[in-house]
């Protein structure tokens, strides 16, 4: 399903979209699989798949070590790409979330059609804005890849409309002035931000990221978003499971929490 | 295109520099742009930044006819002593402009990161002077290998983190304050060590330690009569570089010469060599050249040097590179430490081992010059820094420390 579909299917079931992310090949590349495959059964609409990277500057304690064990196991390029396919394989809508440099490394237009025949539909870049974008815009035009770019709450109203004039899907929303980790209240500055995205396009879904890990939460966030974006609590559950079954079991647990909480969000 | 007049509006030099950070801190960029751009035409700044420059950094440093070392290596050396700058090092110039630059903006917390400490005790010193709250990132490996920076940082007040991710080293710290800065921007300034991150600071660090260049040149034609025929510098994240070459680039006639850390050697990969064993990539917010590997994710860089031990270097440097304008050589660390030794033994000047990469650089550059321009070359060397904070490496690559001299293993390396 495309990303367009789905924020529409949810709209019309009258809830918000629950996006659950795990970093590829966390922590080898045939458990990440497993592990989304039991998000998007347990309740995830769409699986972000992170792209571990050395230099995560945007993320938080929990992502960057799960990223490192990833790559400490040797995940590459081209095994993250194999996930996407595997994952999307059993109808999941897959978005990649990446850090700029190893899509430039890998070569911009390559990248962009590789991802697309892997059956991915969008791609998020946390350290790449519009403003540099020009080589990425083109090629998601070209494979058809959904862009999503970053708004936060210090950009100002010309920057939120330029970069909502960029994305395609979706944009994701940055609840608070921080980095990735589940936090204990929701932040104060998210529908503030929500509504002023709103105010710039009002047709464009918001997804709203960080500091979202319970049920409670998602509730929240879903009754002013059209999207809640879990990561570093959804991740935790492998990361401190006793063994993987266990990890596997929460992960499907908490994924089915959130999904009940992006539905009590809004009435029908 | 003219080549001082980058970086163009957004902050690139050519295919390098810009901007590639979290939306989260481009309307910090934006206000420290703006905030420099007003300082930079307000004479009263203007003349606060050169009065501290001047009273309490020592500045502008000497340049320093080296007879003996000049006989030594066959070259008429002229070295820039930044190493007797407050602070020992050339940074003080950095950090000064900066902490007056949040004071300006109103923002009354600095963070910076540091490697071997230097930048950090730059950071605190600047910070107790103007009387800002200072948080240094140092990674782990580096507090435990560099333990007296960590003190002279506490005692002039400053907070420091060990930052115990990734390879626990200055790239981590530097991830580690921008994920500070990005949670802190409203109440603080992210006092960036060196010539490269995103756009305005390759371009603020530059014009900040640009009085290095300007400098020289004076003093080259005041006691010369002339400009020299090169300047050699080491090169890093190129701050002391780009702060000497600055003023030289428009005179085609005098060649710029970097020397950057080639570690073991660049053919055995372990070195930190960004321009001369790198490729163009994105790091740390700026388009430039680093070590990485066939995915793009960062190589871990090595240097004797502490201060050159850094995956990447400033954008500034990628584009002299790519014009010609700059050459950029390798020195491994077994001829920056005899260039070290040398120096002690001419001059009775303990370099940084930093600085020490630019002597050997220039004593390997001084024949070549002399044959191509049939007489002796005349080189000015930036000495960055001095080599106090080196004693211990140094004494132990030496081999010259007493026997019951605690030797921390795998020091600066």
């Amino acid at each position: 399903m495309s990303i367009a579909e789905t924020f529409g299917k949810a709209k019309a079931e009258g809830r918000s979209v629950l996006v659950g992310c795990m970093p590829a090949g966390f922590p080898t590349v045939d458990d990440s699989i497993t592990s989304m495959v039991a998000m998007a059964e347990a309740g995830c609409d769409v699986i972000e798949v992170e792209l571990p990277y050395s230099d995560p500057v945007m993320d938080g304690p929990v992502i960057q070590k799960a990223s490192d064990i990833a790559l400490a196991a040797g995940v590459r390029t081209r095994d993250t790409l194999r996930i996407i396919e595997a994952v999307a394989g059993t109808g999941a809508t897959v978005v990649l979330m990446t850090y700029w440099n190893p899509i430039e490394r890998y070569g911009v237009d390559a990248f962009a059609r590789d991802l697309a025949a892997a059956g991915a539909t969008g791609m998020i870049t946390p350290d790449l804005i519009p403003d540099e974008a020009g080589e990425w815009i083109a090629a998601a035009d070209t494979y058809r890849i959904d862009r999503t770019f970053l708004v936060s709450p210090s950009s100002t109203d010309e920057r939120i409309a330029m970069t909502v004039g960029q994305c395609r899907g979706f944009v994701y929303a940055t609840a608070l002035m921080g980095v990735t980790g589940a936090r204990t209240s929701v932040s104060s500055q998210a529908p503030d931000l929500v509504g002023r995205i709103r105010a710039a396009d009002p047709a464009m879904p918001v997804g709203v990221g960080l500091g979202v890990g319970t049920g409670a939460q998602a509730a929240e966030v879903a009754s002013f978003a059209d999207g809640v974006i879990v990561g570093s609590a959804l991740i935790r559950c492998v990361l401190e499971a006793p063994d993987l079954a266990t990890g596997h079991q929460r992960l499907r647990s908490l994924s089915a929490e959130l999904a009940e909480g992006v539905r009590a969000g809004k009435p029908l | 295109m003219s080549l001082d007049a980058l970086p163009d509006l957004a902050g690139h030099f050519g295919r390098f520099g810009g901007r590639f950070v979290p939306e989260a801190l481009v309307r910090a960029l934006d206000e420290l742009e703006a905030a420099y751009r007003s300082a930079k035409t307000d004479p009263v700044f203007q003349e606060r930044f050169a009065g501290l420059l001047r009273d309490y950094a020592g500045t502008p440093s000497l340049l320093y006819r080296a007879e003996r070392l000049s006989e030594a290596i066959g070259a008429e050396v002229l070295l820039k002593r930044e190493d007797l700058n407050h602070t020992g090092a050339h940074k003080v110039r950095n950090v000064l402009g900066q902490a007056l630059l949040a004071k300006r903006m109103g923002k009354p917390r600095v963070i910076a990161e540091t490697g071997a400490g230097q930048h950090g005790v730059a950071s605190a010193t600047a910070a107790a002077l103007l009387d800002l709250e200072c948080v240094v990132y140092m990674g782990q490996t580096d507090t435990e290998r560099q333990a007296l920076n960590v003190a002279r940082m506490r005692m002039l007040g400053a907070t420091v983190v060990p930052v115990t991710n990734g390879s626990r080293t200055l790239k981590d710290a530097l991830n580690e304050a921008l994920r500070d800065w990005v949670a802190s921007v409203d109440t603080t300034h992210y006092l960036l060590g060196t010539a490269a991150g995103p756009h305005p600071f390759p371009e603020i660090v530059r014009d900040f330690v640009g009085g290095i260049g300007t400098e020289a040149r004076e003093q080259c034609l005041t006691q010369l009569g002339r400009l020299p025929d090169a300047v050699a510098a080491c090169v890093g994240g190129g701050s002391n570089a780009i702060g000497i070459f600055h003023a030289f680039v428009p005179d085609k006639a005098v060649r710029l010469y970097g020397f950057e850390a080639g570690g073991e050697g660049v053919e055995t990969g372990r070195h930190a060599a960004s321009i001369t064993g790198g490729s163009v990539g994105v790091l740390h917010g700026n388009r430039t050249y680093l070590l990485q590997d066939e995915d793009g994710q960062t190589m871990e860089s090595h240097s004797i040097s502490a201060g050159l031990d850094y995956p990447g270097v400033g954008p500034e440097h990628a584009w002299l590179h790519d014009t010609g304008r700059a050459r950029y050589e390798p020195v491994t660390d077994a001829e920056a430490m005899t260039a070290f030794q040398l120096l002690c033994r001419t001059e009775g000047i303990i370099p940084a081992i930093e600085s020490a990469h630019a002597l050997a650089g220039a004593a390997r550059i001084a024949p070549q010059l002399a044959a191509e321009l049939g007489r002796t070359p005349t080189i000015v060397i930036n000495l960055s820094g001095r080599g106090d904070k080196d004693v211990h490496t140094a004494g132990a690559y030496f081999g010259i420390l007493d026997q019951n001299e605690v030797i921390v293993p795998g020091e600066n390396n």
